[in-house]
């Protein structure tokens, strides 16, 4: 109860703050707003397939069903437009809508808990002013019993919400501004956290050793963000290669796949430098969730430059069909071709995600300091499960990599989803007129 | 009646390099522009993704990525006497189409003229006397210097990401690179790409014989490199699918790996492909453009309003629109009226195979500016009061490519055919190497562009008919080439030696390769009597008309065009930006 109280009392502090605010009333403060909502990536998920944008109906895939994003433009019928500031610091920061009913936490409001007033206000400054209204019903989440009683996320509200929250937004401390922005709107922890069995994430700030230390996303694994200390993976990223993986998706050891290309692309690429290297600071005063391991040593190069090849093997299919771009070192050329030798997305326990890329390809987010949007192709009509399993082992065992093997099974699983999916993984933007 | 668009500032005639960089170039003017390409949009995957381009059947010999000559094609002539028949298939050149133009599907090599071929009649003259022109030559200066154009090659070859290696860098003469090529403000953006065994043993005999042997000038990344647009290009890997074929690899620039990507981020920019322009449409006193005509993919005609118009098409595909849209008085060598199509002049090029029993070179490593050169031999080296003929070559090489079909070359009397051509294709796969001239090619009055009488393309709009056949002067300069390739062959001490050179019963066969230059047509020049476009290729008529590309070449150069067409572009579009745009009117006074 002790929880609850706390934020029901902030948020009575809250109101007495917020009640005088207006549309209408500022530009400076709805610009403000539109980078406030950059920070919070809010564009991403409440755009849907019509690629309207915050007109909401993008299906948020949950363990019980998928949870569609609501319609946030300024329509008064369908969209937030009839909000007042506090009903919307309500809905955003304690994930209650306007009447009363409980978002389900797919709404990332237990990170938003600690959006500062300033934020708030220029954020429902942005959306009244500046979001043109859709007027447009965005699909009703059906869960499955009992999640479909949106009441009962009181109880997980109750029983899995944050601790306190702790608004800083104008911290001038980089570390405490990253804080602030990884904590709190960027909601990195949505995807880089592990979940419970309530599908709750089971940390909400950096004093946990739990908190961003790697969970998974739409079957995707995504890796550790906690970049102290030494060790593989994000560890050996500077604090400006990671404000660079962020303002342009690729950097020295990777390139950016799967959900968080959408997060470069509509949010961390169009951030300051500044706060990209606040965040970056945060990570990097996180210690890391493993400890270091040696590098194993590795005879891959020699066995791929050997004059005899077993043509059934992995080697010989990562000669001829990885090696033109990513090299027989496994270093790549970055930042045109990633290096696969300790990359996260390769070293990840579970191989799904670097399947994925082999079957689907993957493309490159176009971002203002970065536009080239490579993209590697797929593999799906080239490769069977069995050689894709004997690939992907080969390479998650060379060059200093260190992950289980794959089997065939795993391949055919997420083949299954690359043809559900049925997206043209690579086609590029296409043109359009203004 | 046509379909009216609504008006934009600037409307773009053709997306390939030229209009890609005019884009790029006018994009930060916040004004509308809309780029019409007749063909599809491409993009490196999925168009040109691993491993389906590798194909050479499909884009190396049934041409996949070209302009089909059943859509446009061209009709043909020795001289002005002859009847002009339309050609069904191309070989000595190869128009591209579809977003990226004929950037896409080039070999990359990126080279600057030499600072006496940009005021080549000046020079000829004041060197040599006028008397060494021969009559009939119509040959001119550009009306732009080498100095001045040289911060455009620059930002050009920054932009391409070209490897190689300076020869001269402000007047200081490098080792290693070309010493005969014109000052430069800098070293190439990359170093040069690894060469081949015949580059080796090339670069070895003709440094022996005292010449001076250099990297070509390449557009394929020879390291990931990203350019001053914030565009990344990955290492080539030499898989030598270059020429005829989109990059795998990100590697060859192209419009594509180093422009579009950053173009299609410019809110006021914007194209429509399977759009084919028909016509520049001018106001009634024809001194104004009003916008273009084209027709869209469901065949409807419609008319762009817009304030500006360039046309970045390929070369000779400017001069018919121009032509086709009545800008300027098409040329007519009998009553020496008129500068439209004037002064079309191609390439001449020759070549020596050198074949090895013991020599193995792997012909799977190449790529397709894979070369090393010499310019000994180069316009400005040349005594042409003594050699009797105006012009020059490079002399290169190269291995582009192992490719099966186009690329097994044969010792001379060889079958063509059955098993004596098997036995042969066994024993000299991969046992052979060229040095190759590619040289200059003079202009002259009987070689021109005008439209054809008879023949039609789709819309009914007349195609464009070539008058062109080689000449005793440029004969002369590729046996010259011939004479000097020669010794240098012989000091490898080959098994056998089979020469290609033009002889003086050679005429002009436009079906099979030999490079795929076309310049001239609507060239630039200081007077509109002799030529169509000013300095900054406006047109002297219609001063909301600009035209980008090699079309603008009075005569050719030794060189492959694209250097030239890119610098000449960044220089254009810096007028327009700076200057045409602030106060639009003629920016050179007839």
């Amino acid at each position: 109860m002790i929880k609850l109280l706390t934020l029901s009392a902030l948020a009575a502090l809250g109101s007495a703050s917020l009640a005088h605010a207006a549309p209408n009333a500022d530009p400076a403060l709805a610009d403000r707003g539109a980078y406030v909502a950059k920070l919070g990536d809010c564009v991403a998920c409440h755009t849907g397939p019509s690629n309207q944008p915050f007109a909401g109906g993008r299906a948020v895939p949950s363990p019980f069903g998928d949870i569609y994003s609501s319609n946030i433009t300024s329509d008064p019928k369908f969209g937030i437009g009839d909000y007042s500031l506090d009903e919307f610091s309500r809905a955003v920061r304690e994930g209650v809508r306007k009447d009363g009913a409980r978002l389900y936490p797919a709404m990332p409001y237990p990170s938003y808990a600690n959006i500062s007033d300033d934020d708030i206000k220029a954020l429902y400054s942005f959306f009244l002013n500046r979001v043109a209204a859709v007027p447009k019903q965005a699909p009703e989440t059906k869960l499955v019993w009992p999640f479909s009683m949106r009441w009962g996320v009181g109880l997980w509200d109750w029983a899995f919400g944050p601790d306190g929250v702790t608004p800083n937004a104008v911290a001038t401390d980089a570390v405490a501004r990253g804080k602030y922005l990884v904590e709190g709107l960027g909601h990195c922890g949505s995807c880089h956290t592990p979940r419970g069995f309530a599908f709750q994430e089971k940390a909400y700030h950096g004093d946990d050793p739990l908190f961003l230390s790697g969970g998974e996303i739409d079957h995707w694994p995504t890796p550790s963000l906690r970049a102290g200390g030494s060790g593989p993976g994000l560890p050996s990223w500077t604090q400006e290669e990671i404000a660079q993986f962020l303002a342009t998706g690729r950097n020295a050891h990777g390139a950016v796949t799967g959900e968080m290309k959408l997060v470069i692309e509509h949010s961390t690429a169009l951030l300051t430098d500044e706060d990209n290297l606040a965040i970056a600071a945060y990570l990097k005063s996180l210690p890391a969730s493993k400890a270091p391991r040696p590098t194993p040593a590795s005879d891959a190069t020699q066995r791929l430059t050997a004059a005899k090849v077993d043509p059934n093997s992995g080697e010989r299919l990562f000669l001829d069909n990885c090696s033109a771009c990513h090299f027989v070192d496994g270093k790549g050329a970055p930042p045109a071709f990633p290096p696969l030798a300790n990359n996260t997305l390769v070293n990840a326990d579970d191989p799904a995600g670097m399947i994925h890329v082999i079957l689907a390809g993957s493309r490159l987010p176009s971002t203002p300091y970065a536009p080239s949007d490579l993209a590697m192709p797929n593999f799906d009509w080239r490769l069977s499960d069995d050689e894709v399993a004997n690939l992907a082992t080969f390479v998650r065992s060379a060059w200093g990599n260190q992950a289980p093997a794959v089997k065939p099974d795993q391949v055919s699983k997420v083949r299954e989803r690359v043809v559900k999916e049925n997206r043209e993984p690579s086609a590029g933007p296409i043109f359009t007129d203004p | 009646m046509a379909r009216t668009e609504k008006p934009v500032d600037i409307v773009l005639i053709g997306l390939g390099w030229t209009n890609s960089i005019i884009g790029m170039e006018l994009a930060d003017t916040g004004l509308t522009m809309v780029a019409l390409e007749r063909g599809e949009n491409r993009d490196t995957v999925p168009d040109f993704a691993y491993p389906r381009m590798i194909d050479e059947l499909t884009y190396g010999v049934r041409y996949k990525l070209m302009l089909p000559p059943a859509q446009n094609t061209v009709t043909m002539r020795h001289d002005p006497s002859g009847t002009a028949l339309p050609y069904r298939s191309l070989g000595s050149f190869l128009p591209g189409i579809g977003v990226g133009g004929a950037g896409v599907h080039w070999n990359g090599h990126t080279w600057r003229p030499e600072e006496v071929e940009m005021r080549l009649k000046s020079y000829v003259t004041e060197t040599f006397g006028a008397k060494t022109i021969p009559e009939g030559m119509a040959i001119q200066d550009y009306p732009v210097s080498y100095d001045e154009l040289e911060p455009y090659f620059d930002q050009f070859e920054k932009m391409a990401g070209i490897s190689g290696k300076a020869g001269n860098i402000n007047g200081q003469i490098q080792p290693g690179g070309n010493p005969f090529e014109g000052p430069r403000s800098s070293e190439y953006p990359n170093p040069p790409l690894k060469g081949t065994y015949n580059c080796r043993l090339f670069e070895k005999a003709a440094s022996e014989m005292g010449f001076h042997p250099f990297p070509l000038p390449a557009a394929n990344a020879s390291q990931a490199y990203t350019n001053p647009y914030g565009m990344t290009l990955g290492p080539c890997n030499y898989c030598g699918f270059c020429e005829r074929f989109g990059c795998i690899n990100y590697s060859k620039s192209s419009p594509q790996t180093c422009i579009l990507p950053a173009l299609k981020k410019k809110s006021n920019f914007s194209i429509r492909t399977k759009c084919e322009v028909i016509r520049i449409d001018l106001d009634k006193d024809k001194t104004r453009a009003t916008g273009v005509t084209y027709v869209d993919e469901h065949g409807e005609e419609v008319f762009q309003p817009a304030d500006l118009v360039i046309s970045g098409a390929y070369s000779y595909h400017n001069v018919r629109l121009l032509m086709l849209s009545g800008i300027g008085e098409i040329y007519d060598p009998a009553k020496k009226t008129g500068t439209l199509g004037r002064n079309y002049a191609y390439q001449m090029t020759g070549g020596y195979s050198l074949f090895f029993k013991d020599k193995t070179f792997n012909p799977f490593v190449g790529t397709g500016s894979n070369a090393v050169s010499m310019m000994d031999y180069g316009v400005g080296q040349i005594d042409f009061g003594k050699e009797g003929f105006i012009g020059g070559s490079i002399i290169t090489s190269a291995q582009y490519n192992g490719q099966p079909i186009r690329s097994l070359d044969l010792p001379a009397g060889s079958p063509a055919w059955g098993s004596g051509w098997k036995k042969a294709a066994h024993e000299w796969y991969g046992h052979s190497m060229s040095i190759a001239s590619h040289g200059s090619n003079m202009s002259y009055d009987t070689c021109y562009f005008d439209l054809d009488p008879t023949y039609t393309d789709a819309y009914g709009q007349p195609l464009l008919r070539m008058t062109f056949d080689w000449k005793p002067n440029d004969i002369r300069m590729t046996q010259f080439m011939k004479a000097k390739i020669e010794p240098i062959a012989k000091s490898l001490s080959p098994d056998s030696l089979k020469a290609s050179f033009k002889t003086e019963n050679s005429h002009y066969d436009l079906r099979p390769y030999q490079t795929t230059h076309n310049v001239g047509g609507a060239i630039m020049g200081a007077d509109p009597k002799t030529s169509v476009l000013n300095r900054y290729l406006q047109t002297w008529d219609v001063h909301n008309v600009f035209v980008m590309g090699a079309s603008a070449f009075p005569q050719n150069l030794q060189f492959n065009p694209t250097g030239l067409v890119g610098a000449l572009t960044y220089w254009a579009a810096r007028a327009i930006r700076e200057d045409y745009l602030k106060d639009p009117r003629p920016l050179v006074q007839a």
